[in-house]
């Protein structure tokens, strides 16, 4: 558990797969080759006294208050909460998006809290892979671009980003959707781009905001169970924000965040 | 990635590249078209003061403006009682004509020349006089009845018998009838024509002046005066009293342009028959070096501290008329719409990536979330900006050489006056009673004026048809002013998409 108390949460659970390709073969969604994505190395997060403060019109805010956490490599968690109880913050943390002001945060090996800009972005570009409630999608971008738009900054060829991306796309259902725009596709399909975009260079953590909050549920469902299969083929971290209870009850393990005190259900 | 990215994102986000590269494209245009019309008049106005004062002149040196009534004119015609030829009528018939300098043009000695050859950078020098020969034709009626009937009306009182009502004279009623025709004559050194009026002349005919030609009365005339007054090689022509032979023919190098006179006798007989022994009125320097120009003005004016030294910008300013007013307009107008047009471009560019950029916040913090550096970012817009001023460069290329096109299709004519401050009431009329050759208006306008149009005003007019030059330079120009916007646009746009942080770029998370 966490907070101003200083416990630190620990993992019920490790990790269930450890770099092994696990295929799936379920008619709609295709198998990722294991030779275009190499096994990325399973991680967690560490986090101590984690505070992070934002000055908002002249005044202090405390958006977490020494959070105290440690995520297994490989868990499925939930992260609920109140809106502005500070979700955003800790995903923000995790993310590599922002740092701590106070406290470390480690994912794996590698330090957050005192990283440089560049060292953190290449922490995202190769590690850290994001999923958003309204998809994010570059909307100029066809659905096999803009999963290769996610090799771009690691330097793939651009055959082998072609077919990564197309590997990733037919990993996720959607082998015949690579042309199309996103405004051209439903709102599972656009998901499913972004869950494509976000595994293609084989992350250690998925990230997902909310990420069935725009989805009808059947949808949402797809969607939940699309995401902890390739958690299990990959030895993904997931991390999931949400309101749904129903999509949090699905995690190994519930965190609840409020005032910026992070607690375990 | 970067061109499918900068591919998919111009056409994706269509009317903002229209709009961005419409805009530079317009710009361009204009700058275009400014700049290759400016290069026209300002070869117009090279082309006039070439027909004026020679290739290859840098500087001029005159005397100071004649004070009015101190200048030439025609002065008085003078008839003698035994002149003329009486006909059969009792009327006489007269004409003269007069070798003269203007009204406002001032003469100086010609011992300048050997001063100004001693300047230090000066490689040539030539001296010339211009002058204006007026001819006065006229018919006078027959005095001597005239005389008569006065006698008898005063002699026999008012209500008198047998009086005779004048005849003769134009109408057969005593009435008189005069023509005064002029033309423009420049005396010059038949041996030194490498500088100078006849240096920016080709001959058509006949040949050019020889040193021998010293103390000869041979004239050369301009071609277009000679088809005017319908004199050839081999005819003779009355200037000053005296017959000249015409040797030769030439016309002006530069296309449309007029000699600077109608008529070229040697130097030494202009002299002579316009009373103005040891005098010239115009000095046309040649500079071994474009540099040394200043240096060699500087070095004139005080070795000939009365005279007007003049470089050819100095000229080029006192080039008046529509090509005066065209350059003007360029550079005043013209300038300032183009800059006006350029800045606005720009900042519509500018505007619209900053605008653009911001829309796409969502989409560079998700690029910035999944690990694209800033560079990267930033060269995206640089790179989307840059096109679209390329785009808009070429559109804009295409749309100013259409409109040189149209300037050179329509070929304006303008008509650029030279020298003369002073009087200028000849107008482009001939004189006297049927204008004569000075009526072939639109020839050469002062040159065939009337009496006081050469004359009075000192001038030369010359009409140029405007053509507006493609060069390279406007094309680099039309790259160089693209790649500028596109660069600027590019530039703030990229910066601001590179301060946004991922974080505060994505608040849709949580």
């Amino acid at each position: 558990m966490s907070g101003n108390g200083g416990t630190t949460t620990t993992p019920d659970t490790t990790s269930t797969a450890n770099g092994t390709e696990p295929t799936m073969t379920d008619g709609t969604i295709a198998t990722v080759p294991a030779e275009a994505t190499p096994a990325a190395p399973p991680a967690g997060y560490r986090l101590e006294g984690v505070t992070k403060q934002y000055q908002q019109k002249g005044r202090a805010v405390t958006a977490l208050k020494g959070v105290d956490l440690v995520i297994g490599a490989g868990e499925h968690i939930a992260v609920q909460g109140q809106t502005g109880g500070g979700k955003s913050t800790l995903l923000q943390m995790l993310g590599a998006l922002d740092r701590p002001t106070s406290g470390r945060i480690a994912l794996g090996d590698a330090e957050i809290s005192h990283a440089k800009d560049g060292e953190l972005t290449k922490l995202r570009a190769e590690r850290i892979g994001f999923v958003f409630q309204n998809f994010n999608l570059i909307p100029t971008l066809s659905a096999q671009e803009n999963v290769e738009a996610a090799l771009a900054p690691l330097g793939v060829p651009a055959e082998e980003r072609r077919n990564r991306a197309a590997a990733a796309l037919a990993s996720v259902g959607l082998a015949d959707r690579g042309a199309h725009l996103p405004a051209e596709l439903s709102g599972g399909q656009q998901q499913r781009v972004a869950i494509a975009r976000a595994i293609v260079k084989n992350p250690a953590v998925l990230l997902a905001d909310e990420p069935t909050g725009a989805l009808d549920e059947e949808t949402r469902d797809e969607i939940m169970a699309l995401l902890e299969r390739l958690r299990d083929e990959r030895g993904l971290t997931l991390i999931v924000v949400t309101h749904d209870s129903a999509v949090a009850k699905r995690a190994d393990r519930r965190l609840y965040i409020k005032a910026g005190v992070v607690t375990e259900r | 990635m970067f061109t499918t990215f900068l591919r998919r994102e111009l056409a994706g986000r269509r009317r903002q590249t229209v709009i961005i590269a419409l805009g530079t494209a317009l710009a361009i245009a204009l700058v275009i078209l400014v700049n290759s019309v400016s290069t026209g008049v300002k070869d117009a106005q090279a082309s006039v003061l070439e027909s004026v004062y020679g290739v290859g002149t840098d500087l001029t040196v005159t005397g100071a403006p004649a004070e009015p009534g101190q200048g030439g004119g025609p002065g008085r015609f003078e008839f003698g009682a035994d002149q003329g030829e009486t006909t059969d009528d009792g009327s006489t018939e007269v004409s003269t004509s007069r070798l003269t300098t203007g009204f406002s043009t001032s003469t100086f000695e010609d011992s300048a020349i050997d001063t100004v050859l001693g300047v230090d950078g000066v490689s040539a020098a030539s001296g010339y006089l211009e002058l204006t020969n007026t001819t006065f034709d006229g018919e006078l009626p027959d005095f001597s009845q005239m005389q008569q009937g006065e006698q008898q009306t005063g002699g026999g009182g008012t209500t008198g018998g047998g009086q005779q009502p004048p005849t003769g004279g134009f109408d057969g009623a005593g009435g008189s009838a005069f023509d005064v025709n002029s033309f423009s004559v420049i005396g010059l050194d038949p041996g030194a024509a490498t500088a100078g009026p006849l240096s920016a002349v080709s001959l058509t005919d006949g040949r050019a002046f020889e040193s021998g030609d010293t103390g000869t009365d041979v004239a050369i005339l301009d071609a277009s005066y000679a088809t005017t007054a319908e004199l050839a090689v081999g005819d003779t022509i009355d200037v000053g009293g005296s017959d000249f032979e015409v040797v030769g023919i030439v016309e002006s190098t530069s296309a449309d342009a007029e000699t600077a006179a109608n008529v070229y006798i040697p130097l030494d007989v202009a002299q002579t028959l316009s009373g103005n022994e040891g005098l010239i009125s115009t000095l046309s320097v040649s500079a071994g070096s474009a540099a040394d120009i200043d240096a060699i003005q500087a070095g004139i004016e005080a070795a000939l501290p009365d005279l007007t030294v003049s470089t050819q910008a100095d000229l080029a300013a006192n080039v008046s008329g529509s090509l005066g007013s065209a350059s003007t307009l360029i550079s005043s107008l013209g300038l300032w719409l183009s800059i006006a047009v350029l800045v606005a471009a720009f900042l519509i560019a500018i505007l619209l990536t900053v605008q653009s950029v911001s829309r796409r916040t969502r989409e560079f913090g998700t690029l910035k979330a999944i690990g694209w550096r800033n560079r990267r970012i930033v060269g995206q817009v640089a790179g989307e900006s840059l096109v679209q001023g390329l785009i808009g460069g070429v559109v804009g290329l295409a749309l100013g050489l259409i409109g040189i096109l149209v300037v050179n299709l329509v070929s304006p004519t303008l008509g650029g006056t030279t020298g003369g401050s002073g009087f200028d009431f000849g107008g482009q009329g001939g004189g006297g009673q049927t204008g004569g050759q000075g009526g072939d208006a639109g020839q050469m306008m002062g040159g065939g004026g009337g009496p006081f149009g050469q004359a009075g005003g000192g001038s030369t007019t010359t009409e140029v048809v405007l053509h507006a030059p493609i060069t390279p330079s406007v094309i680099l120009l039309a790259i160089g002013i693209a790649v500028l916007g596109g660069l600027l646009a590019g530039a703030i746009g990229g910066w601001r998409a590179s301060r946004l942080r991922p974080a505060e770029a994505l608040r849709s998370l949580a």
